[in-house]
């Protein structure tokens, strides 16, 4: 397909076998804390791979937000209420839900299958292959990802604010201690 | 490159699903989930090399919105918590009938 080097392969390989295996780790781990930090390890992986593919600041964000906000989050609401133990609520569910899941992941991967043997189709709104690294080189890693935000999804954009409003007001309102006069 | 990236994403997508299908614990079940915006956001990013920077436009969305939905869900699992003592999806069936 493409000319990259055998060390962009080899990086995107292992960057790649990382992510996958510390989401399995992540899975199955029985302490919550321990999945939290594997996951971690995840996204850290998925920024590195994203850097490869040409998105520089979304790799940023990917650190800065997932990693650093999100998980952050998610690790203090468990410290907050006192998960941290593993035993008691590790387990997995019954059979149907397991034999469920392996359903699930088998009609998955034989999704992986096929992708990996047809390939991607290349339709008409294909954009040349130096298109991205030419908008980064022209107007910077942040400036590229800027551009379109702010002209062709601006309204998608200030959406998001009224978004980000409800969830400020909804988070306050269920995490708020209960008077029930006082709502 | 890229048909890795999307073999890559669909076995994070197929590994977040199992993941919420099989644990118990909620908070596990929604990183589960965070696990599975992660991989459509490698889909996005990759596909972006080929389709122009409008994938890259719409990771920035969905972290917006995975930011938003944990903000909401881990306050409703507090208050799920406070209520009952417990985030093991077991015990939470009130709607069961």
């Amino acid at each position: 397909m493409d000319n990259y080097g055998l060390w962009y392969q080899f990086h995107f390989y292992l960057f790649g076998f990382i992510a996958l295996i510390s989401a399995v780790t992540f899975v199955t781990r029985r302490s919550p804390v321990a999945a939290v930090m594997w996951l971690v390890v995840t996204m850290f992986c998925l920024a590195a791979l994203y850097v490869m593919l040409d998105a520089q600041f979304i790799g940023a964000m990917q650190v800065l937000v997932y990693a650093g906000a999100i998980m952050v989050v998610f690790l203090f609401v468990i410290m907050l209420l006192n998960l941290g133990e593993p035993s008691e609520f590790a387990d997995a569910r019954g059979l149907w839900a397991k034999l469920l899941a392996a359903v699930v992941g088998i009609a998955l991967i034989g999704e992986i299958a096929l992708v990996t043997r047809t390939g991607v189709p290349s339709g008409q709104y294909t954009v040349p292959r130096t298109f991205v690294t030419d908008q980064v080189a022209r107007y910077g890693a942040v400036g590229a990802v800027a551009r379109p935000l702010y002209t062709d999804y601006s309204l998608a954009f200030e959406l998001t604010s009224i978004l980000l409003l409800v969830a400020i007001a909804g988070a306050v309102m269920l995490g708020r201690r209960g008077e029930p006069d006082a709502r | 490159m890229l048909a890795e990236s999307l073999a890559l994403s669909a076995a994070l997508f197929a590994i977040g699903v199992i993941g919420v299908l099989t644990r118990r614990n909620a908070i596990i079940v929604f990183m589960c989930i965070e696990l599975m915006l992660n991989a459509v956001n490698l889909s996005f990013v990759a596909l972006s090399r080929q389709y122009g920077m409008g994938g890259q436009v719409m990771v920035i969305f969905v972290m917006t919105v995975a930011a938003a939905e944990a903000a909401v869900g881990l306050a409703i699992i507090i208050s799920v918590f406070r209520h009952g003592q417990t985030v093991d999806l077991r015990n939470i069936n009130l709607l069961k009938g």
